[in-house]
């Protein structure tokens, strides 16, 4: 492009906002006169003076029916194929009602973790996803006994499954150890057998003894916590891993992970490690993977604002009487929507004052809302 | 009509609890008898339906106030009670109290030093979060410093407060009685109160403990006199009564001087009556109930949920002046326009204040009176006096009516009312219309605004409401007509469009029709276009130059049709593409869209009045129906159907035997019988499509394929599985399970995976479904019905929920969203300040305005 037909473009940068200038930019061909492209710009403006919303407008509301009218439409089923190679995830009104209720555990935690470039072919995809997958000691036990006379368990290690995990008896051996302080671990006399005793010798300890049996289950041995199930899949002639369970945390510090294209689905763990703003553009995120995934179509800047009024305040609040209702400074307005009795008790207790500021206040005492036409007044002089 | 100048506005509202000395001074009577009503059934005085406290009989008048029934807004009256009593709504406050305030010098129980130090930090609590955290921070500090037991004020000794619910206090094992929860409130003084959040001259925490009850006005509580003529008393007034008779014997049991034991269970047996006039709804206490056993309604009751005071009576209002009546449609009114029943016109009014230009016409009306329409039904004087008019009274009313007087004036052609259909989910769901009287008994519409309603005539019932007021009317008529509302602040895009016949109209007009000069003619004659200047004068005009008479000359287009054509208008000429929903549809394409922003909102809904028309009339002419012939295959195409059928179950049958063999290789992360499962469905989905595919080269094209094609109504998918196969039946996602007994139906062989068990259905509709197909086919639908029935409540739910966190939210005049408190929420609406509803599909087209101001180059 010409020098400068692109500066009388950059020139407006002030009026347009940047992704008119950058749409400006593609669509203004090379052969236009310097006349023609600033006759372009100024349409342009003034195109955008002409879409502006008029100060008045009860944006919130427009949203909130933008959204709550497809509402209706949607699909309740909770899970979802899409195609035969996905991992299950909710869909649908239910995921829709998750996110707006920031609920703090969702159904189906999820994460898609990407590879930094150069490491991330599908051979070592594939060994990263079973590097992080967890994995619990019965998947690689063989047999678990209680030996009642020397008051012992004893597990056998299948040696097979252990060195998938690239794990022998000796380091499981010595997990055991880190993870059990009460017992005592010992690598028996068979090279795949542990025996386990109590530490401390009292008798009648055969209801501890089943109880580490017990344990034995929840054990991790390999893989990073939460990591249920991984499935590496391409994804636009790029390898990524999927996985069910989160782990942001865990997943972001390593080495060979692509920080930037790495997310999880669950709300309160990115406003954990990744912060307030990260959560905002999650939820906008995950609202508009639910609603396109359902065929339909809502104007980004409907889900921009639920998602800003949900991080308004600094921490991630749901949509419901105990997050962004709660904060709402008229008592009329968080009666009118649920609990009334106990708003009423508590404003009275600290001689809360209405001002009547909101809408529904002003619908309750019939006076004027002060939204859109309601909201100019006029003073004049009387004589 | 009375002039109507606000005077006043309600500022501010402040809550606070009352105080027994302002319960005393604002109330009108004490009262001292459970009695209502004497022999003659006249109120006692001093009982619970003192006249004192407002009247609810007509002819009785308000000794306080001296008003009648409906005048009188009541008054509120007290009663002393005998021993004070605890406020079941305040016991967990009351409760904090104790816990951290001393037993004997009232202080709270943190030494006088740190108090400082914690205010601070207490008060941004309070503040930022809210008091009941405040509170529990409080209760948090206090038992960092009770460790020692002993008041750092006093050093008096402290016990351990515990609460049996639901109201009884004990310290240590010593039980607290409300005379002494009182005293010990007293103590706290005015400066630790803050510390609570609370506010001293709002509530002193004895005020917590009761000694008087207020009770409400008679006019709250009014009683029904029943056919029989019997009264019968509403459930406050009964509670009260409890109240005022236990109170009444405790009283006497005091005075007489009765054993502790009497007296404490009154005394208990007035807390409980207390207790259950506030709520009857507490956990631990057996609610109170009729005689008959039907659980009272009392105070909580009366204001909670949807049906209680707060969102039944104050955020829902009721209004005159409305109508609802089934719809019908009517393709031949505007689109801003609604037929309205001449019956309905007769009875909905609209107000018109006489004045020395138009005194001549009312007089018209009121001279016709209310039985011949166009007349007035009423009256209204200067003084606000409303006059009916009838054939007795018309005489008189004439002889008066000057300049200033109002005449109530049956509705007209072109008056504004709104209309509305439930539920009301966005804001197109109520808009206003002109007025069209017409003779039946339905409201008519044209059939292009059903989708803003989500409204059909298969029963439907909406709603008519005539603003009374000229700022009514104006506003509805320029912020809420039809026309302005045409494009969605969902999208952007179009939410009218023609529907049904409209567009299989132009779709066949646009794609195949020639026509002579004079049926052109005839045809735009007959949807109402009398400048035929555009259309070309030659002997055979194809379709396409008959749509392209009804188009603005200077109108350049570049879209898409549904079949992907290019869709090419230049210069109001239809060059290319068809005319079907992708352009004339709702919430498709941007044709309604560019029409609206360049021409203007009357010309668009003007036009698409037009196009309906135009699309009807064609149908009208050419002649248009569907039978089950269209759904007939040619018998070769029948072969290759079935065909297409027997492949893909033998697909199904192959992968069944790969895996039976165990060779089929399991998909990641599956097990070998979910990839089985998987397979299986993905074959056997193709199945429907595949034939489908065949059956549609095949066909010939007919009514149904018309319809499909232009997206009319129906698709492809409907018609293949009508005329070739149904398909296989998916519940969540797969096949039809095997039940408990390891088949689907008894029918088949148990462990039978074979396509035919498991919902596989061959048959097309019209070959009609064997018994276990259609079984199958009902279990889907039962699903389907289920899903709905169940989704309606969760996303009426959600959208109350947004609606109401959301609806304080405005645009400031300096483009920032704020809330009601002035908390920005975002510094400009959407990023870009742009109005969704004035944008195209959310942005602003650029390609459109280069293109426009460089020229065409086509």
């Amino acid at each position: 492009m010409k020098k400068e037909i692109e500066s009388i473009i950059q020139s407006y940068a002030d009026k347009l906002s940047p992704f008119l200038i950058e749409k400006a930019t593609q669509e203004i061909p090379d052969s236009v006169t310097k006349k023609q492209a600033t006759q372009i710009m100024d349409t342009l403006v003034a195109s955008a003076v002409v879409a502006t919303v008029s100060p008045g407008e009860c944006v919130g509301l427009v949203s909130a029916e933008s959204i709550g009218e497809p509402g209706t439409q949607m699909t309740l089923n909770t899970f979802h194929f899409a195609g035969v190679a996905e991992m299950n995830v909710t869909v649908g009104l239910p995921r829709l009602i998750e996110i707006f209720d920031a609920r703090k555990t969702i159904k189906t935690p999820m994460m898609e973790v990407y590879l930094k470039e150069g490491k991330s072919s599908l051979e070592q995809i594939k060994q990263f996803a079973k590097f992080i997958k967890e994995t619990l000691l019965p998947e690689v036990l063989k047999d678990v006994t209680i030996d009642i006379l020397d008051q012992k368990v004893i597990i056998e290690i299948d040696p097979n499954a252990a060195a998938d995990y690239s794990l022998d008896t000796k380091e499981i051996a010595k997990i055991l150890k880190t993870k059990l302080k009460t017992f005592s671990v010992v690598q028996g006399e068979e090279t795949d057998k542990i025996e386990l005793s109590m530490k401390s010798s009292k008798s009648e300890n055969l209801k501890e003894l089943h109880n580490i049996k017990v344990k034995l289950k929840k054990i991790k041995i390999h893989g990073m916590k939460g990591v249920k199930q991984v499935l590496p899949v391409e994804r636009n002639g790029e390898y990524v891993i999927l996985t069910s369970g989160s782990n942001l945390k865990e997943i972001l510090a390593m080495d060979d992970v692509d920080s930037m294209k790495t997310t999880s689905n669950d709300l309160y763990e990115i406003e954990a490690v990744l912060g307030i703003e990260a959560a905002r553009s999650a939820v906008i995120e995950e609202t508009v993977k639910v609603i396109e995934a359902q065929g339909l179509n809502i104007d980004i800047r409907h889900i921009m604002l639920v998602a800003d009024i949900m991080c308004a305040s600094g921490q991630l609040k749901g949509i419901t009487r105990f997050g962004v209702v709660k904060d709402k400074s008229s008592v009329l307005a968080r009666a009118s929507f649920e609990t009334p009795v106990k708003h009423i008790f508590t404003a009275a207790m600290s001689g809360e004052i209405d001002r009547l500021q909101s809408v529904v206040e002003n619908v309750m005492i019939n006076q004027p809302v002060p939204l859109g036409t309601g909201l100019p007044s006029l003073i004049t002089k009387m004589k | 009509m009375r002039p109507q100048f606000i005077s006043k506005k309600v500022g501010s509202i402040q809550f606070r609890v009352l105080s027994p000395k302002m319960i005393k001074a604002m109330a009108a009577a004490k009262i001292v008898t459970p009695e209502l009503y004497d022999r003659e059934g006249y109120p006692v005085d001093g009982g619970l339906m003192d006249t004192r406290l407002g009247v609810i009989d007509p002819g009785l008048v308000c000794r306080t106030d001296g008003l009648r029934l409906k005048d009188t807004l009541g008054h509120f009256g007290y009663i002393e009670l005998a021993r004070p009593t605890v406020h079941i709504k305040f016991v967990r406050q009351v409760y904090d109290f104790l816990k951290c305030t001393c037993n004997s010098c009232g202080r709270v129980l943190i030494p006088q030093k740190d108090i400082k130090r914690y205010s601070d930090t207490l008060q941004e609590i309070g503040e930022d979060q809210s008091v009941q955290a405040q509170r529990r921070q409080v209760r948090e500090i206090v038992t960092k410093y009770k460790g020692k037991g002993k008041c750092p004020h006093c050093a008096s000794k402290q016990g351990k407060i515990k609460l049996e619910k639901p109201y009884t206090f004990h310290e240590e094992d010593r039980k607290l009685s409300p005379i002494e929860l009182r005293a010990w409130l007293e103590r706290i003084p005015d400066e630790d109160l803050e510390l609570f959040g609370m506010n001293a001259v709002a509530i002193r925490p004895e005020w917590m403990i009761l000694t008087v009850l207020q009770i409400p006005p008679v006019t709250m509580r009014p009683s029904i006199t029943l056919e029989s003529g019997e009264r019968s008393e509403d459930d406050l007034t009964h509670k009260l009564g409890d109240v005022v008779r236990i109170n009444q014997r405790l009283f006497e049991n005091i005075n007489a001087g009765a054993p502790e034991i009497i007296i404490e269970d009154l005394w208990d047996l007035l807390q409980y009556h207390v207790t259950t006039y506030f709520d009857n709804t507490v956990a631990q206490l057996p609610p109170a109930r009729h005689r008959g056993g039907q659980v009272l309604k009392t105070l909580t009751k009366r204001i909670k949920s949807k049906e209680g005071r707060i969102r039944h009576n104050l955020a829902g209002k009721r209004t005159d002046f409305s109508a609802r009546t089934v719809i019908s449609p009517d393709p031949l009114i505007s689109l801003n326009e609604v037929g309205v029943p001449k019956k309905m016109a007769m009875h909905l009014t609209i107000p018109e204040r006489i004045t020395e230009w138009n005194k001549a016409y009312l007089l018209e009306f009121v001279n016709r009176g209310p039985k011949v329409y166009p007349g007035a039904n009423y009256i209204i004087r200067p003084d606000g006096k409303r006059k009916a008019i009838a054939d007795f009274t018309m005489d008189e009313i004439t002889e008066e009516l000057t300049e200033g007087y109002i005449v109530e004036r049956h509705l007209l052609d072109g008056d504004i009312a709104l209309f509305n259909r439930q539920p009301s989910l966005h804001r197109m769901s109520m808009m206003a219309h002109k007025v069209r009287v017409l003779p039946g008994k339905t409201f008519r519409l044209n059939p292009s605004v059903c989708h803003p309603y989500n409204a059909d005539f298969d029963g439907d019932e909406m709603n008519l409401h005539v603003p009374q007021t000229e700022e009514a009317r104006s506003e509805a008529e320029v912020l809420m007509l039809v026309q302005t509302q045409l494009i969605s602040p969902r999208d952007g895009l179009s939410v009218v469009g023609s529907i049904h016949d409209a567009i299989t109209g132009n779709y066949l007009l646009t794609k195949e029709l020639i026509l002579s000069y004079p049926e052109s003619v005839d045809l735009l004659y007959s949807c109402g276009v009398s400048d035929l200047s555009n259309l070309a004068k030659k002997e055979k005009l194809d379709g396409k130059e008959v749509f392209s008479a009804l188009l603005p000359t200077d109108f350049t287009f570049f879209g898409k049709d549904k079949s992907g054509n290019e869709v090419k208008i230049i210069n109001g000429k239809l060059k290319s593409g068809l005319m079907d929903k992708a352009n004339l549809g709702e919430e498709s394409g941007l044709l309604l869209r560019n029409l609206y922003s360049q021409y203007g909102a009357a010309f668009t809904a003007d036009l698409l009045g037009k196009i309906s028309k135009l699309g009807i009339a064609v149908l009208l002419r050419r002649g248009f129906s569907i039978g089950i012939g269209d759904l007939d295959l040619m018998p070769k195409t029948a072969e290759l159907v079935k065909q297409s059928i027997n492949d893909s179950e033998q697909k199904a049958f192959d992968i069944i035997e790969k895996y039976e063999a165990g060779k089929l290789p399991a998909l990641a992360g599956r097990t070998v019988q979910e990839t089985l499962e998987l397979r299986l469905l993905e074959v056997l989905n193709k199945a429907r499509n595949k034939s489908g595919e065949v059956a549609m080269k095949q066909i010939k094209e007919n009514a149904a394929l018309v319809m499909a094609r232009s997206g009319a109504r129906g698709n492809i998918l409907n018609i293949a599985q009508m005329s070739a196969i149904t398909g296989q039946q998916a519940l969540r996602g797969r096949r039809i399970d095997k039940g408990f007994t390891d088949r689907t139906l008894s029918y088949f062989k148990k462990h039978d995976i074979s396509p035919a068990a498991r919902g596989f259905i061959k048959n097309s509709f019209k070959s009609g479904l064997d018994p276990a197909e259609f079984f199958f086919g009902a279990m889907t639908g039962r699903d389907a019905l289920m899903d709905t029935a169940l989704r309606t409540p969760k996303s009426g739910y959600l959208y109350r929920r947004l609606s109401n966190a959301m609806q304080d939210l405005k645009v400031e005049y300096d483009h920032t969203v704020r809330d009601a408190s002035g908390r920005i929420v975002q510094f400009k609406y959407g990023e870009d300040g742009f109005d969704v509803s004035k944008t195209k599909a959310g942005s602003i087209d650029v390609k459109e305005i280069v293109q426009a101001v460089i020229g065409e180059k086509q």
